[in-house]
């Protein structure tokens, strides 16, 4: 193990001030006494009693919780079909556009994703409400999905299937009791994944929603435009907290599934 | 009880023309892209048999026994199991279960729930299944392991719960695909022949891909030779050892020397061939090539003998060299006899005795020699 020198605690320091600071502020100011925001008048909770009064909040809560509950859903579904087309039938045509098109999404500027999306909804006359935010959803946490499970599959023993079916499992059957279970924890994680993106996205939701389906951030950002209240810092701390959990689920599924799956390739390979 | 080899000595179904194949090969081509695996093979393989696919990797047998299990579609030509083409048929309708190489074990899965997924699928009664799964794992030695997961287990370990669960369903046939690569060489031993007497109890028809010889040679009934998506020779082991059909069978299979040459004279089943390093071969053969031809003529280092003094069948079967290198391996030695014109030939003698008087040591000036029947003509 490398020594702790004065210069790497020093770049780590800044390092994380710089990442988390802004955060922790709005942490602390969310348990502020004081109604002014950026005056420290003692710890309290009443902002988060007050919070649970506030019913445009709770409202726009109950709504990002079901579009993201669906759309994470839906999109894990679809992610792990794409996966698997992509990784499996290696010969079909127009693989490589497929799979360069499945990732394109992760770096389109999320405004032309939502302005795309809003111009394609007003054109097929589609009434923009709770179901095109879900679909807006759907489509753009599919790909992050698609990425998780990719990955998991090409180090996917295939021939696992193969005694599967050597021993009398249907394709279905193969894929129900075989194939899912090994890579389930890489689709959960793909799923909480998408649950978190879809939680937190602004953009795109501006974009999609309409009238009766305002979401949690876009509720924050629209009163925050009229100024910040203590409320709004205590909304803002239960999504960090929210958040930051998924991720972390997600990231510790990732690694033991990758420490077992390093061991169940030992295990196939003898050795 | 008769012991295993005077049942095997006695397994000829080969030779009598009134026995049904089980599985028949005709004219399977399989081609990947433009690359040939297997080229328009046939090839009989009959019940209860122990039959081994044996080659260099690439040359079509793991191939040939995919499309036994239908994992591979043959491009053209057909098999046939049990009097019935496989054609169209899902590997999972197949009365062929496969032990694969990897072991393939279900990682999520216990061993005895491994053991059992071949049986749930067909529909086995509860009760049955536990019992046949007990069965199982009594005759591999793994009753104390039914719980474990496959990564709690050794390598040894691992391969018998992948036989166990390819045999639970008592398939017709059992296809192996080097099925003791990933054992050690005692292990590996040991297992060749726990293998070939539960292929007896079993009374199944066995079919094994390797590219180790000995195991071949060891558990096969029968070996086909394979090459270049061919077939190359199909015999029982001592014939294939013993007499090779071709230059690339005798030298794939052993140690061998070739002598190349020209018959001189063909009498009474007896073949000679003048060597163009000078020497005059005498050789038993069955094959009659004809006078004036080109042939090989192909010798086993152990059959060739190496002594200081003149043998009594020179200027016949003998030649003069020194010796060039000894390869002391403990049950026997390899000498390395430089002939007069530079060849180098090996010869390997039994230390049936703990010590020689008078031991052949380095630049000793030797004969070596050789009898009638010692080696085979290989006609090119």
């Amino acid at each position: 193990m490398q020594r702790w020198s004065r210069f790497n605690i020093l770049s780590l320091v800044f390092g994380f001030a710089f990442l988390y600071l802004p955060i922790v502020l709005l942490v602390i100011f969310s348990f502020n006494e004081s109604k002014l925001v950026t005056v420290w008048a003692g710890f309290s909770t009443k902002w988060y009693v007050q919070l649970f009064h506030n019913q445009g909040l709770m409202d726009a809560a109950w709504v990002t919780i079901r579009v993201a509950l669906i759309s994470a859903t839906c999109a894990t579904v679809l992610g792990t079909l794409a996966a698997l087309a992509i990784t499996r039938y290696t010969r079909f045509r127009g693989r490589m556009l497929f799979s360069g098109m499945i990732y394109a999404p992760l770096v389109m500027p999320e405004v032309i994703t939502g302005l795309s999306m809003l111009l394609l909804f007003v054109a097929i006359g589609f009434d923009r409400g709770f179901w095109t935010l879900t679909l807006a959803h759907i489509t753009f946490t599919m790909c992050f999905v698609a990425v998780v499970v990719q990955s998991r599959l090409m180090s996917f023993d295939r021939s696992i299937e193969e005694a599967a079916m050597d021993l009398g499992a249907t394709p279905v059957t193969t894929f129900m009791k075989i194939t899912l279970p090994v890579i389930a924890p890489a689709v959960f994680s793909g799923w909480v994944l998408a649950l978190t993106l879809s939680l937190d996205d602004l953009v795109i939701s501006s974009f999609t929603s309409g009238p009766g389906a305002t979401t949690l951030p876009m509720k924050i950002y629209s009163q925050v435009r009229l100024g910040v209240t203590p409320e709004i810092n205590a909304v803002c701390t239960i999504l960090i907290g929210i958040v930051a959990v998924g991720v972390l689920i997600a990231s510790i599924i990732s690694r033991r599934t990758e420490a077992q799956r390093i061991k169940d390739e030992q295990a196939a390979f003898g050795h | 009880m008769k012991s295993l080899g005077s049942i095997r000595r006695s397994f000829a179904p080969w030779s009598d023309p009134a026995s049904k194949p089980f599985i028949s090969f005709r004219n399977v081509t399989k081609k990947f892209g433009d690359f040939v695996a297997v080229d328009n093979l046939s090839l009989d393989i009959f019940p209860r048999e122990f039959f081994a696919l044996l080659g260099a990797s690439g040359c079509g047998k793991s191939t040939l026994l995919r499309m036994l299990a239908g994992f591979e579609q043959p491009t053209s030509g057909e098999i046939i199991l049990d009097g019935q083409s496989l054609a169209g048929t899902p590997p999972y309708k197949r009365p062929v279960n496969m032990m694969f190489q990897s072991y393939a074990l279900f990682p999520h899965m216990t061993v005895e729930n491994n053991v059992a997924f071949g049986l749930k699928q067909d529909g086995m009664p509860k009760a049955e299944i536990a019992e046949r799964v007990d069965q199982m794992l009594k005759l591999v030695k793994l009753e104390k392991f039914a719980k474990r997961k496959p990564h709690q287990l050794s390598g040894g370990q691992r391969q018998r719960v992948a036989l166990a669960r390819s045999i639970a369903k008592r398939p017709k046939v059992l296809l192996l695909d080097e099925p003791l690569g990933a054992l050690d060489k005692k292990l590996r031993e040991e297992t060749q022949f726990e293998l070939m007497d539960l292929q007896q109890e079993l009374g199944l028809t066995f079919v094994v891909v390797t590219h180790d010889q000995e195991e071949a040679m060891t558990m096969a009934d029968r070996i086909a030779v394979m090459a270049h998506g061919k077939v190359i020779q199909v015999a029982t082991p001592p014939e294939i050892y013993e007499a090779p059909n071709s230059r690339f069978v005798a030298d794939f299979i052993g140690d061998v020397n070739i002598f190349d040459g020209t018959v001189s004279s063909v009498d009474g089943g007896f073949v000679r061939i003048e060597t163009e390093s000078g020497l005059s071969i005498k050789v038993a053969s069955p094959e009659t090539p004809a006078v004036g031809a080109k042939a090989g003529f192909a010798v086993r280092p152990e059959k060739i003998r190496v002594g200081s003094s003149q043998p009594a069948c020179a200027p016949l079967n003998a030649a003069q060299g020194v010796i060039w290198d000894i390869g002391y391996l403990g049950d026997m030695t390899v000498f390395h006899v430089k002939l007069r014109d530079g060849r180098v030939v090996k010869a390997s003698s039994l230390n049936a005795v703990r010590s020689v008087e008078d031991p052949i040591g380095y630049d000793q000036e030797v004969w070596i020699w050789f009898d009638e029947n010692a080696g085979v003509v290989l006609r090119d």
